[in-house]
């Protein structure tokens, strides 16, 4: 039994692929007819069908161990827990990459529920766009990273294991949420490409693009967010952004993301920025490509990788070329018609998007200069280099503290123009509080440098701003959905900006060597040290530290690790952390010193968890604008004049 | 608007992976162009890192023996991997050894050599890279090779590994006059 599971994975694999083939014929050649668009989407439902049991395959030649197959083998290990055994299968390239197709049918899928939603040419050049992605997708998982080829007659006994650094609650929710949203960003892309064909972007498409640039958004902020609050328990360092190459993959569309979601909106709300927001959703998925394709899968970020293995690099590339050149050809052909010069004002909603639009692009420059610069270097010299977080810092401190002052103004503007009399009312009154709550955090926190006081005083400006703003509208009216995810959104930020300031400028960090029964005062706390003792883990074996913490009246233990496992023999540090909303307690082992003496960190990290708490916030605030009834009424009217045409009928 | 207009996003694409594979394509991985090959030491003003109170000029690291000058950092991963290198050559060859600590936090540079080792005869601090600016640094590490009469004849970017020091650095190292090696490697 399960013999040929790994081939019905593949052979499944296969006749998506097929499928994908098909519907991308379907879509393209007659893309008015209404009929084959109901035929389309069931190929776009059997694309999923077919990958579901492909992945499903997968995930049971990991359950069942059958290290067979080489992708199992060199991820997997018989001892490993269950759920790490699921959560292997996008451990590595090979799998993360099905895991990555799936999720493009699942798109697609969502695509067609929403049919009533589009005319028809648009709804068959989307899936027909997503269906040639697709083709590409499944084509390099066959030909290039097949995961399921058999190491056959060499056997393993037991697989190598799974990178200790990926068995974690982390990594079991971060990559699925990051791919939703790297892939989800095809459909936008799709979109474009549908009106570039049709040469029509308008209001209505913008309203149609909306949902899915906020969703992917969403996604890919959850993502990130959980892979920074991964690496901050998990590596030990403390650390919560290290500007490394496989975060920025990340960080890149997250900016592109952004910008498209501000500047579609104007695109609906005023039918100008056309040309732009067609451009932005093309660079949002070019960059999903770039980041989660090409350097996760670290073929780029290592010239060496490129060189190992050139065949997948060249096939990644060309399908780089052809998709993203395709669509700027498309959009250098097309985007000229697209232009429309509505008027407005300084003061307007308009004009703070497109500085949004700029300093969100700036940022993104640096970023990516920061990320491919040190490859290019290393593809001439052959050495490898680091720009390292002074360089990141130095651009996006300044960067992000006009950004957020931008957004302490949104409430206040309206479309178009805004009244001068209004702004200098808002400016006064708010900046009057504004310099009230300044005197205050200079006098607590005491921020060393001018960047922390001005971060902690926008975030404070646009928390004030928005709320207040909140107040009135719930008061006065029902604010639609819409409303309330872009201030959750911005308040969202807010905290994580705050949580950044304060956090990277009055955290206390200590490393010390401990003995047993040692003391060692932070602060406010009084840290002891207990002692070490082994403990036998399912495929591990930790060396527990014990430690006793005072704050004040309140007492707590904290456990941290220092976990080999017995597979590959790699060592783990787990650090012990005591999350507050305030501010965290986090102790890591260092190495053993003599005696029973240890090198142990401690880490005293305030509104830490803030950070991400904004980023939940922000990804909340995308959601919930989703289900604006806006997006929802347009189907019910369409829907409506179906059913009236059938009655007349 | 003009109509060519919108094909610079397209433009501009053909030129990054035209570069790419320029950059991919390119065997003779040696050496980045540096304006500063051949020149001499630019002249300069740094901390000592143990000790911010002292300053140190050109003229106290030129002359005698030949430099290298390593730029690295607590921030770089690659520097973390050179250091035992670094350590390794200090033990082979009779050269001061001067380190750039590049970008970086007096702190936990200090805590970081105390770790790993301390391989230079003297590190300087650069706290806000202006040194780096004046020896063209684009990241770290790097590292500069500096003859006797003060020019520069050498530059690595990335980590100095066995093969950079056996096919690059040994070389230019002997054509300089002196004893070079220390005795025990000298009879390898």
């Amino acid at each position: 039994m399960g013999a040929q599971v790994a081939e019905l994975g593949y052979f499944s694999l296969t006749l998506a692929g097929v499928l994908a083939l098909t519907s991308a014929l379907v879509g393209f050649c007659n893309p008015r007819h209404e009929q084959w668009a109901s035929h389309l989407g069931c190929l776009v439902v059997g694309q999923l069908v077919f990958v579901t049991i492909s992945f499903a395959a997968l995930i049971w030649s990991f359950v069942s161990d059958d290290f067979s197959i080489a992708y199992v083998a060199n991820h997997s290990n018989s001892l490993l827990p269950w759920y790490y055994k699921v959560s292997a299968v996008w451990g590595g390239h090979e799998g993360s990459f099905v895991l990555w197709i799936l999720f493009l049918c699942g798109w697609s899928v969502l695509v067609v529920l929403r049919r009533d939603n589009y005319p028809v040419s648009i709804y068959t050049r989307v899936l027909a766009t997503l269906a040639v992605l697709n083709v590409g997708f499944i084509c390099f998982a066959l030909f290039t990273s097949d995961p399921f080829a058999r190491l056959i007659p060499m056997t393993p006994q037991d697989g190598s294991d799974l990178n200790p650094l990926l068995q974690d609650f982390g990594l079991i929710v971060h990559p699925p949420m990051l791919y939703a949203g790297y892939v989800g960003l095809a459909v936008p892309f799709a979109f474009a490409v549908a009106a570039m064909l049709e040469g029509k972007a308008d209001a209505l498409w913008a309203r149609w693009v909306r949902p899915w640039v906020n969703s992917s958004w969403a996604f890919l902020t959850f993502g990130i967010a959980l892979g920074s609050w991964w690496a901050y328990y998990e590596l030990g360092w403390g650390g919560w952004w290290f500007w490394d190459p496989s975060e920025n993959a990340s960080f890149m569309p997250w900016l592109a993301a952004t910008a498209l979601l501000h500047s579609v909106a104007v695109t609906e709300k005023r039918g100008t920025f056309k040309s732009w927001t067609l451009l932005l959703s093309i660079a949002g998925f070019s960059l999903s490509l770039l980041g989660g394709f090409i350097i996760r899968s670290g073929i780029l970020t290592s010239v060496h990788a490129f060189a190992v293995d050139p065949e997948r690099g060249l096939y990644i590339l060309i399908f780089l070329a052809i998709i993203v050149g395709g669509s700027l050809l498309l959009y250098g052909s097309r985007a000229g018609k697209f232009n429309s010069a509505v008027p407005y004002g300084l003061w307007s909603r308009e004009f703070f998007v497109l500085v949004n639009n700029a300093i969100l692009m700036l940022s993104l420059a640096v970023v990516m200069w920061g990320t491919l610069s040190p490859i290019g270097y290393e593809a001439i010299s052959g050495g490898r280099i680091s720009l390292g977080p002074p360089f990141f810092n130095r651009f996006f401190v300044p960067l992000m503290i006009v950004l957020a002052l931008a957004v302490a103004f949104v409430p206040v503007l309206n479309w178009k123009r805004t009244n001068k009399a209004r702004i200098l009312n808002f400016c006064a009154r708010e900046g009057a509080i504004l310099f009230t709550v300044a005197l205050l955090v200079a006098f607590i926190l005491r921020p060393e440098t001018v960047s922390v006081a001005t971060g902690v005083i926008v975030s404070l400006a646009i928390l004030i701003t928005h709320i207040k703003d909140l107040i009135i509208r719930v008061k006065t009216t029902r604010p639609p959905l819409a409303y309330l995810g872009m201030t959750l959104a911005h308040v969202g930020f807010a905290f994580s900006i705050l949580g950044v300031a304060v956090t990277s400028t009055q955290s206390v960090e200590k490393d010390v060597r401990m003995e047993p029964q040692g003391q060692v005062v932070m602060g406010e706390l009084n840290v002891e040290f207990l002692g070490v003792k082994t403990i036998q883990g399912p495929n591990y074996v930790s060396q527990q530290g014990l430690f006793t913490v005072r704050d004040g009246e309140t007492v707590y233990e904290l456990r941290p690790e220092k976990r080999r496992y017995v597979a590959s023999g790699s060592v783990m540090t787990e650090a012990a952390i005591d999350a507050g909303l305030l501010a965290d307690t986090y102790i890591s082992l260092g190495e053993p010193l003599e005696g029973d003496a240890w090198a142990v960190r401690l880490h005293y990290k305030p509104l830490v968890r803030w950070v991400w708490l904004g980023a939940l916030l922000m990804g909340l605030g995308g959601i919930v604008a989703v289900f604006d009834v806006r997006y929802r009424r347009l189907r019910q009217r369409l829907k409506g004049r179906v059913g009236q045409a059938g009655a007349a009928a | 608007m003009n109509k060519a207009f919108f094909y610079i996003p397209l433009l501009v694409f053909v030129f990054v992976v035209g570069f790419f594979l320029a950059g991919l394509g390119l065997d003779n991985r040696n050496e980045l162009p540096s304006a500063l090959l051949d020149k001499p030491f630019p002249n300069f003003q740094a901390e000592d890192l143990f000790d911010p109170q002292r300053t140190v000029r050109r003229e106290d690291l030129v002359g005698g023996r030949p430099l290298l000058v390593n730029v690295w950092a607590t921030w770089c991963p690659t520097c973390a991997a050179e250091h035992e290198m670094l350590i390794r050559i200090g033990e082979r060859a009779h050269i001061k050894l001067v380190g750039i600590n590049y970008k970086d936090e007096r702190t936990k540079a200090v805590s970081w050599l105390a770790q790993f080792g301390n391989p230079y005869d003297l590190v300087l601090y650069d706290e806000q890279g202006l040194l780096g600016v004046e020896l063209g640094v684009y990241g770290a590490p790097e590292t500069f090779l500096v003859s006797p009469e003060g020019e520069i004849v050498y530059k690595r970017v990335g980590d100095v590994n066995e093969r950079i020091w056996r096919e690059e650095l040994l070389p230019r190292l002997l054509a300089m006059n002196g004893s070079v090696l220390k005795v025990a490697h000298a009879n390898q």
